[in-house]
Protein backbone atom coordinates (compact mmCIF):
# COMPACT_ATOMS: atom_id res chain seq x y z
CA UNK A 1 0.00 0.00 0.00
CA UNK A 2 1.57 3.26 -1.13
CA UNK A 3 2.07 6.04 1.39
CA UNK A 4 2.54 9.73 0.79
CA UNK A 5 5.86 11.27 1.73
CA UNK A 6 6.94 14.89 1.58
CA UNK A 7 10.57 15.79 1.90
CA UNK A 8 13.03 18.44 0.78
CA UNK A 9 15.55 17.26 -1.80
CA UNK A 10 18.29 19.69 -2.83
CA UNK A 11 16.15 22.57 -1.61
CA UNK A 12 12.96 21.60 -3.45
CA UNK A 13 9.88 20.15 -1.76
CA UNK A 14 8.92 16.80 -3.23
CA UNK A 15 5.72 14.88 -2.54
CA UNK A 16 5.23 11.34 -3.84
CA UNK A 17 3.28 8.18 -3.22
CA UNK A 18 5.76 5.40 -2.46
CA UNK A 19 5.63 1.79 -1.38
CA UNK A 20 7.09 1.49 2.14
CA UNK A 21 9.71 -0.94 0.88
CA UNK A 22 11.13 1.55 -1.62
CA UNK A 23 14.69 2.36 -0.57
CA UNK A 24 15.75 6.00 -0.38
CA UNK A 25 18.45 5.30 -2.99
CA UNK A 26 15.87 3.90 -5.42
CA UNK A 27 13.47 6.76 -4.67
CA UNK A 28 16.14 9.31 -5.54
CA UNK A 29 17.25 7.48 -8.70
CA UNK A 30 14.02 6.06 -10.09
CA UNK A 31 11.31 8.44 -8.87
CA UNK A 32 13.22 11.73 -8.83
CA UNK A 33 15.68 10.86 -11.64
CA UNK A 34 18.60 11.95 -9.47
CA UNK A 35 21.03 9.34 -10.74
CA UNK A 36 24.10 10.98 -9.23
CA UNK A 37 23.48 8.76 -6.20
CA UNK A 38 24.98 5.40 -7.15
CA UNK A 39 24.06 1.95 -5.89
CA UNK A 40 27.16 -0.18 -5.62
CA UNK A 41 27.03 -3.09 -3.19
CA UNK A 42 23.44 -2.57 -1.98
CA UNK A 43 24.57 -4.02 1.37
CA UNK A 44 25.64 -0.87 3.31
CA UNK A 45 29.32 -1.55 2.78
CA UNK A 46 30.58 0.48 -0.19
CA UNK A 47 29.12 3.93 0.46
CA UNK A 48 28.47 4.80 -3.22
CA UNK A 49 24.86 5.63 -2.27
CA UNK A 50 25.83 8.13 0.45
CA UNK A 51 23.58 11.18 0.71
CA UNK A 52 23.07 13.82 3.38
CA UNK A 53 19.98 13.23 5.54
CA UNK A 54 19.28 16.18 7.85
CA UNK A 55 22.97 17.08 7.68
CA UNK A 56 24.36 13.60 8.34
CA UNK A 57 25.90 11.31 5.73
CA UNK A 58 23.89 8.08 5.45
CA UNK A 59 23.89 5.09 3.14
CA UNK A 60 20.65 5.55 1.22
CA UNK A 61 20.52 1.85 0.27
CA UNK A 62 19.83 1.12 3.94
CA UNK A 63 17.13 3.71 4.58
CA UNK A 64 13.54 3.37 3.39
CA UNK A 65 12.17 6.44 1.61
CA UNK A 66 9.30 6.54 4.11
CA UNK A 67 11.85 7.01 6.92
CA UNK A 68 12.93 10.23 5.19
CA UNK A 69 9.40 11.66 5.27
CA UNK A 70 9.77 15.24 6.50
CA UNK A 71 13.54 15.19 6.16
CA UNK A 72 15.99 17.43 4.34
CA UNK A 73 18.01 15.43 1.82
CA UNK A 74 20.99 16.62 -0.18
CA UNK A 75 22.44 14.57 -3.02
CA UNK A 76 25.46 15.16 -5.20
CA UNK A 77 23.26 17.15 -7.58
CA UNK A 78 22.61 19.67 -4.81
CA UNK A 79 26.23 20.73 -4.31
CA UNK A 80 27.18 22.89 -7.29
CA UNK A 81 25.75 26.40 -7.65
CA UNK A 82 22.96 27.06 -10.10
CA UNK A 83 25.47 28.70 -12.45
CA UNK A 84 27.50 25.49 -12.50
CA UNK A 85 30.25 26.62 -10.15
CA UNK A 86 31.53 23.49 -8.46
CA UNK A 87 31.43 23.02 -4.70
CA UNK A 88 34.99 23.17 -3.28
CA UNK A 89 34.89 19.40 -2.65
CA UNK A 90 33.94 18.73 -6.26
CA UNK A 91 36.66 21.14 -7.33
CA UNK A 92 39.13 19.24 -5.15
CA UNK A 93 38.28 15.94 -6.82
CA UNK A 94 38.73 17.65 -10.21
CA UNK A 95 42.00 19.42 -9.38
CA UNK A 96 43.63 16.52 -7.54
CA UNK A 97 42.35 13.82 -9.86
CA UNK A 98 40.46 12.21 -6.97
CA UNK A 99 38.79 9.67 -9.20
CA UNK A 100 39.61 6.99 -11.71
CA UNK A 101 36.46 5.23 -12.94
CA UNK A 102 34.30 7.67 -10.96
CA UNK A 103 31.72 5.21 -9.69
CA UNK A 104 32.47 5.79 -6.00
CA UNK A 105 32.93 9.55 -6.43
CA UNK A 106 29.41 10.77 -5.53
CA UNK A 107 29.54 8.86 -2.25
CA UNK A 108 33.10 9.96 -1.56
CA UNK A 109 32.07 13.59 -2.05
CA UNK A 110 28.97 13.29 0.14
CA UNK A 111 31.01 11.64 2.91
CA UNK A 112 33.66 14.34 2.58
CA UNK A 113 30.91 16.95 3.00
CA UNK A 114 29.85 15.33 6.30
CA UNK A 115 33.48 15.11 7.45
CA UNK A 116 34.38 18.72 6.64
CA UNK A 117 31.15 20.12 8.07
CA UNK A 118 31.97 18.54 11.44
CA UNK A 119 35.78 18.74 11.30
CA UNK A 120 36.95 21.58 9.04
CA UNK A 121 40.65 20.82 9.57
CA UNK A 122 41.00 17.04 9.49
CA UNK A 123 44.37 15.32 9.65
CA UNK A 124 45.20 12.79 6.96
CA UNK A 125 44.35 10.00 9.42
CA UNK A 126 40.99 11.64 10.19
CA UNK A 127 40.22 11.92 6.47
CA UNK A 128 41.02 8.25 5.94
CA UNK A 129 38.93 7.22 8.95
CA UNK A 130 36.12 9.58 7.96
CA UNK A 131 35.95 8.02 4.49
CA UNK A 132 36.36 4.43 5.68
CA UNK A 133 32.70 3.77 4.89
CA UNK A 134 33.39 4.43 1.20
CA UNK A 135 35.19 1.92 -0.97
CA UNK A 136 37.09 2.73 -4.18
CA UNK A 137 37.67 -0.39 -6.24
CA UNK A 138 40.23 1.47 -8.34
CA UNK A 139 42.06 1.96 -4.99
CA UNK A 140 42.44 5.65 -5.77
CA UNK A 141 42.53 6.62 -2.10
CA UNK A 142 45.74 8.65 -2.24
CA UNK A 143 44.35 11.33 -4.53
CA UNK A 144 40.98 11.25 -2.78
CA UNK A 145 42.76 12.30 0.42
CA UNK A 146 44.52 15.08 -1.52
CA UNK A 147 41.15 16.19 -2.91
CA UNK A 148 39.66 16.48 0.58
CA UNK A 149 42.72 18.38 1.80
CA UNK A 150 42.36 20.76 -1.15
CA UNK A 151 38.69 21.28 -0.32
CA UNK A 152 39.38 21.85 3.38
CA UNK A 153 41.94 24.50 2.60
CA UNK A 154 39.66 26.21 0.12
CA UNK A 155 36.61 26.12 2.39
CA UNK A 156 38.61 27.46 5.33
CA UNK A 157 40.07 30.32 3.30
CA UNK A 158 36.52 31.30 2.37
CA UNK A 159 37.37 31.74 -1.29
CA UNK B 1 17.64 -5.74 -3.49
CA UNK B 2 13.98 -5.41 -2.65
CA UNK B 3 12.47 -6.45 0.66
CA UNK B 4 9.13 -8.19 1.05
CA UNK B 5 6.14 -5.88 1.27
CA UNK B 6 5.19 -4.57 4.67
CA UNK B 7 2.92 -2.02 6.29
CA UNK B 8 4.82 0.90 7.77
CA UNK B 9 3.93 2.92 10.84
CA UNK B 10 5.87 5.84 12.26
CA UNK B 11 4.38 6.59 15.68
CA UNK B 12 5.48 9.77 17.42
CA UNK B 13 5.15 8.53 21.01
CA UNK B 14 6.19 5.40 22.89
CA UNK B 15 2.55 4.86 23.89
CA UNK B 16 1.47 4.83 20.24
CA UNK B 17 4.32 2.47 19.35
CA UNK B 18 3.31 0.09 22.15
CA UNK B 19 -0.33 0.14 21.01
CA UNK B 20 0.81 -0.81 17.51
CA UNK B 21 3.01 -3.55 18.94
CA UNK B 22 0.09 -4.94 20.95
CA UNK B 23 -2.14 -4.78 17.89
CA UNK B 24 0.21 -6.52 15.46
CA UNK B 25 2.01 -8.91 17.80
CA UNK B 26 4.45 -11.29 16.15
CA UNK B 27 3.79 -9.82 12.69
CA UNK B 28 5.57 -6.63 13.68
CA UNK B 29 9.23 -5.70 13.99
CA UNK B 30 10.53 -2.53 15.57
CA UNK B 31 12.74 -0.43 13.30
CA UNK B 32 15.46 1.61 15.01
CA UNK B 33 18.46 2.69 12.89
CA UNK B 34 17.75 -0.18 10.53
CA UNK B 35 21.35 -1.14 9.84
CA UNK B 36 20.89 -4.69 11.08
CA UNK B 37 17.21 -5.17 10.24
CA UNK B 38 17.10 -3.70 6.71
CA UNK B 39 19.99 -5.87 5.44
CA UNK B 40 18.20 -8.91 6.91
CA UNK B 41 15.01 -7.85 5.14
CA UNK B 42 16.83 -7.33 1.84
CA UNK B 43 18.14 -10.89 1.94
CA UNK B 44 14.65 -11.97 3.11
CA UNK B 45 16.03 -13.58 6.24
CA UNK B 46 13.48 -11.31 7.92
CA UNK B 47 10.07 -10.67 6.34
CA UNK B 48 8.01 -8.74 8.87
CA UNK B 49 4.49 -7.88 7.73
CA UNK B 50 4.56 -4.69 9.78
CA UNK B 51 7.39 -2.28 10.57
CA UNK B 52 7.00 0.09 13.49
CA UNK B 53 9.59 2.83 13.01
CA UNK B 54 10.79 4.35 16.29
CA UNK B 55 12.68 7.04 14.40
CA UNK B 56 10.04 9.73 14.81
CA UNK B 57 9.80 9.37 18.61
CA UNK B 58 11.97 12.29 19.68
CA UNK B 59 11.62 11.41 23.38
CA UNK B 60 13.74 8.27 22.85
CA UNK B 61 16.84 10.22 21.84
CA UNK B 62 18.82 11.90 24.65
CA UNK B 63 21.94 11.69 26.78
CA UNK B 64 21.45 12.86 30.38
CA UNK B 65 23.64 12.84 33.46
CA UNK B 66 22.00 10.76 36.18
CA UNK B 67 23.42 10.17 39.68
CA UNK B 68 26.93 10.69 38.36
CA UNK B 69 26.31 8.17 35.60
CA UNK B 70 24.22 8.39 32.47
CA UNK B 71 20.69 7.83 31.20
CA UNK B 72 20.62 7.36 27.44
CA UNK B 73 17.56 7.11 25.22
CA UNK B 74 17.46 3.92 23.19
CA UNK B 75 17.28 5.77 19.84
CA UNK B 76 20.46 7.76 20.47
CA UNK B 77 22.89 7.13 17.62
CA UNK B 78 26.47 5.89 17.84
CA UNK B 79 27.63 9.25 16.44
CA UNK B 80 25.79 11.17 19.14
CA UNK B 81 27.25 8.94 21.85
CA UNK B 82 30.79 8.98 20.46
CA UNK B 83 30.73 12.77 20.21
CA UNK B 84 29.15 13.44 23.62
CA UNK B 85 31.44 15.09 26.18
CA UNK B 86 29.14 13.76 28.89
CA UNK B 87 29.65 10.17 27.75
CA UNK B 88 33.38 10.75 27.25
CA UNK B 89 33.57 11.87 30.87
CA UNK B 90 31.07 9.55 32.65
CA UNK B 91 31.48 6.33 30.64
CA UNK B 92 34.50 6.82 28.36
CA UNK B 93 34.51 3.22 27.10
CA UNK B 94 31.01 3.70 25.68
CA UNK B 95 32.13 6.72 23.64
CA UNK B 96 35.30 4.89 22.58
CA UNK B 97 33.48 1.76 21.40
CA UNK B 98 30.66 3.71 19.72
CA UNK B 99 33.26 5.59 17.68
CA UNK B 100 34.66 2.28 16.43
CA UNK B 101 31.38 0.83 15.18
CA UNK B 102 31.35 0.24 11.42
CA UNK B 103 31.85 3.60 9.67
CA UNK B 104 30.66 7.19 9.88
CA UNK B 105 27.50 6.74 7.80
CA UNK B 106 26.40 3.72 9.81
CA UNK B 107 27.21 5.46 13.11
CA UNK B 108 24.93 8.28 11.96
CA UNK B 109 21.99 5.84 11.76
CA UNK B 110 22.69 2.96 14.14
CA UNK B 111 21.42 3.27 17.70
CA UNK B 112 22.45 1.98 21.12
CA UNK B 113 19.01 0.46 21.68
CA UNK B 114 19.03 -1.25 18.32
CA UNK B 115 22.48 -2.70 18.91
CA UNK B 116 21.61 -4.11 22.34
CA UNK B 117 18.20 -5.44 21.24
CA UNK B 118 19.64 -7.12 18.15
CA UNK B 119 22.33 -8.85 20.26
CA UNK B 120 24.54 -9.52 17.27
CA UNK B 121 27.37 -11.84 18.37
CA UNK B 122 29.85 -9.43 16.73
CA UNK B 123 28.21 -6.19 17.93
CA UNK B 124 30.33 -3.84 20.02
CA UNK B 125 27.94 -2.32 22.53
CA UNK B 126 26.68 -5.49 24.26
CA UNK B 127 30.20 -6.04 25.66
CA UNK B 128 30.34 -2.43 26.79
CA UNK B 129 26.94 -2.59 28.49
CA UNK B 130 28.09 -5.69 30.39
CA UNK B 131 31.37 -4.10 31.47
CA UNK B 132 29.64 -0.92 32.65
CA UNK B 133 26.94 -2.81 34.54
CA UNK B 134 24.21 -1.08 32.53
CA UNK B 135 20.57 -1.34 33.56
CA UNK B 136 18.14 -1.55 30.64
CA UNK B 137 14.66 -0.08 31.00
CA UNK B 138 11.89 -1.50 28.87
CA UNK B 139 8.39 -0.20 28.24
CA UNK B 140 5.28 -2.21 27.55
CA UNK B 141 1.67 -1.04 27.67
CA UNK B 142 1.15 0.31 31.17
CA UNK B 143 4.39 -1.10 32.56
CA UNK B 144 8.13 -0.60 32.86
CA UNK B 145 10.76 -3.17 33.67
CA UNK B 146 14.45 -2.91 34.45
CA UNK B 147 16.75 -5.66 33.24
CA UNK B 148 20.40 -5.88 34.19
CA UNK B 149 22.73 -6.17 31.19
CA UNK B 150 23.94 -9.40 32.85
CA UNK B 151 20.47 -10.90 32.32
CA UNK B 152 19.64 -9.26 28.99
CA UNK B 153 21.71 -11.22 26.47
CA UNK B 154 20.23 -14.69 26.33
CA UNK B 155 21.69 -16.30 23.22
CA UNK B 156 22.57 -15.67 19.59
CA UNK B 157 20.38 -12.72 18.44
CA UNK B 158 18.15 -13.37 21.47
CA UNK B 159 17.51 -11.09 24.43
CA UNK B 160 15.26 -11.02 27.48
CA UNK B 161 12.95 -8.55 25.72
CA UNK B 162 9.36 -9.75 25.52
CA UNK B 163 7.51 -9.40 22.19
CA UNK B 164 5.35 -6.58 23.60
CA UNK B 165 8.29 -4.61 25.00
CA UNK B 166 10.40 -1.74 23.69
CA UNK B 167 13.85 -1.08 25.08
CA UNK B 168 13.53 2.57 26.00
CA UNK B 169 16.46 3.63 28.18
CA UNK B 170 19.98 2.55 29.08
CA UNK B 171 21.13 3.59 32.55
CA UNK B 172 24.83 3.48 33.32
CA UNK B 173 25.88 3.74 36.96
CA UNK B 174 28.56 6.19 38.08
CA UNK B 175 32.10 4.84 37.90
CA UNK B 176 33.86 4.65 41.28
CA UNK B 177 36.89 6.91 41.86
CA UNK B 178 40.08 5.40 40.46
CA UNK B 179 38.28 3.62 37.63
CA UNK B 180 39.68 3.39 34.12
CA UNK B 181 37.92 2.00 31.07
CA UNK B 182 38.95 0.87 27.61
CA UNK B 183 37.73 -1.06 24.57
CA UNK B 184 40.02 -3.14 22.37
CA UNK B 185 38.85 -4.99 19.30
CA UNK B 186 40.17 -6.97 16.41
CA UNK B 187 37.90 -5.60 13.71
CA UNK B 188 36.91 -7.25 10.48
CA UNK B 189 38.72 -5.08 7.95
CA UNK B 190 35.70 -4.55 5.69
CA UNK B 191 32.73 -4.33 8.07
CA UNK B 192 34.53 -3.33 11.29
CA UNK B 193 32.41 -5.89 13.14
CA UNK B 194 34.30 -7.33 16.10
CA UNK B 195 36.04 -10.61 15.33
CA UNK B 196 36.70 -10.27 19.04
CA UNK B 197 36.16 -7.21 21.22
CA UNK B 198 36.85 -6.61 24.89
CA UNK B 199 35.52 -3.82 27.11
CA UNK B 200 37.33 -3.40 30.42
CA UNK B 201 36.27 -1.37 33.46
CA UNK B 202 38.93 -1.57 36.16
CA UNK B 203 39.05 0.21 39.53
CA UNK B 204 42.55 0.71 40.91
CA UNK B 205 43.07 1.37 44.64
CA UNK B 206 45.49 3.92 46.05
CA UNK B 207 47.94 1.08 46.70
CA UNK B 208 47.87 0.16 43.01
CA UNK B 209 45.95 -3.09 43.43
CA UNK B 210 42.81 -3.95 41.57
CA UNK B 211 39.69 -3.20 43.64
CA UNK B 212 37.16 -4.37 41.08
CA UNK B 213 37.00 -5.37 37.44
CA UNK B 214 34.23 -5.95 34.93
CA UNK B 215 35.26 -7.38 31.57
CA UNK B 216 32.74 -7.71 28.73
CA UNK B 217 33.63 -9.66 25.62
CA UNK B 218 31.99 -9.91 22.22
CA UNK B 219 32.66 -11.65 18.93
CA UNK B 220 34.05 -14.76 20.59
CA UNK B 221 30.91 -16.81 21.18
CA UNK B 222 27.21 -16.76 20.32
CA UNK B 223 26.50 -13.79 22.60
CA UNK B 224 28.33 -11.12 24.54
CA UNK B 225 29.35 -12.29 27.98
CA UNK B 226 31.35 -11.35 31.07
CA UNK B 227 34.82 -12.85 31.44
CA UNK B 228 34.31 -13.74 35.08
CA UNK B 229 37.47 -15.85 35.30
CA UNK B 230 39.52 -12.87 34.21
CA UNK B 231 37.67 -10.56 36.60
CA UNK B 232 38.27 -12.71 39.66
CA UNK B 233 41.93 -13.21 38.74
CA UNK B 234 42.40 -9.45 38.47
CA UNK B 235 40.78 -8.41 41.73
CA UNK B 236 43.41 -8.12 44.45
CA UNK B 237 46.28 -8.41 42.00
CA UNK B 238 48.92 -5.72 41.60
CA UNK B 239 47.99 -5.29 37.91
CA UNK B 240 51.55 -5.72 36.72
CA UNK B 241 52.20 -7.22 33.32
CA UNK B 242 52.32 -10.81 34.48
CA UNK B 243 49.15 -10.41 36.55
CA UNK B 244 47.32 -8.92 33.58
CA UNK B 245 48.53 -11.67 31.26
CA UNK B 246 47.58 -14.39 33.71
CA UNK B 247 44.11 -12.92 34.19
CA UNK B 248 43.59 -12.35 30.46
CA UNK B 249 44.43 -15.99 29.74
CA UNK B 250 41.04 -16.84 31.33
CA UNK B 251 39.04 -14.54 29.02
CA UNK B 252 37.86 -17.43 26.87
CA UNK B 253 36.98 -19.77 29.74
CA UNK B 254 33.72 -21.58 29.11
CA UNK B 255 33.08 -20.00 25.69
CA UNK B 256 31.82 -22.06 22.77
CA UNK B 257 33.86 -20.17 20.18
CA UNK B 258 32.36 -19.01 16.91
CA UNK B 259 33.85 -20.50 13.76
CA UNK B 260 33.38 -18.62 10.50
CA UNK B 261 35.15 -17.38 7.40
CA UNK B 262 36.78 -14.59 9.41
CA UNK B 263 38.41 -16.66 12.13
CA UNK B 264 38.56 -20.23 13.39
CA UNK B 265 37.52 -21.01 16.93
CA UNK B 266 41.15 -21.66 17.81
CA UNK B 267 42.19 -18.25 16.48
CA UNK B 268 39.39 -16.51 18.37
CA UNK B 269 40.47 -18.31 21.54
CA UNK B 270 43.95 -16.88 21.03
CA UNK B 271 42.73 -13.39 20.12
CA UNK B 272 40.40 -13.05 23.07
CA UNK B 273 43.25 -13.35 25.58
CA UNK B 274 45.45 -10.96 23.60
CA UNK B 275 42.72 -8.34 23.34
CA UNK B 276 41.61 -8.80 26.95
CA UNK B 277 45.16 -8.00 28.05
CA UNK B 278 45.25 -4.93 25.78
CA UNK B 279 41.91 -3.63 27.08
CA UNK B 280 42.90 -4.21 30.72
CA UNK B 281 46.29 -2.51 30.31
CA UNK B 282 44.62 0.49 28.63
CA UNK B 283 41.95 0.67 31.33
CA UNK B 284 44.58 0.64 34.08
CA UNK B 285 46.48 3.38 32.29
CA UNK B 286 43.29 5.43 31.97
CA UNK B 287 42.61 5.01 35.69
CA UNK B 288 45.66 7.03 36.62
Amino acid sequence: MAQEITLTVNGATRTNQVEPRLLLADYLRSVLDLTGTHVGCDTSNCGACTVSLNGDAVKSCTVFAVQADGADVTTLEGLASDDGTLHPIQEGFWEKHGLQCGFCTPGMIMSSLDLLSKNPNPTEAEIREGLSGNLCRCTGYHNIVLAVQFAAEKMNSGS
Amino acid sequence: MVTSSFDYYAPTSVADALALLDQHGDDAKLLAGGHSLIPLMKTRLAEPAVLIDLGKISTLSYINEQDGGLAIGAMTTYSEIAGSELVQSNAPVLAEASGQVADNQIRNRGTIGGSLSHSDPAGDLPAVALALGAQLTTSSSGAHRTISADDFFVDLLTTALEPNEILSEIVIPALPAGTGTAYAKFANKASHYAVVGVAAVVTVGSDGTCQSARIGITGAGPKATRATGTESALVGSNLDDSAVRAAASHAGDGIDFNEDVHASGEYRAHLISVYAARAIRAAVENAS
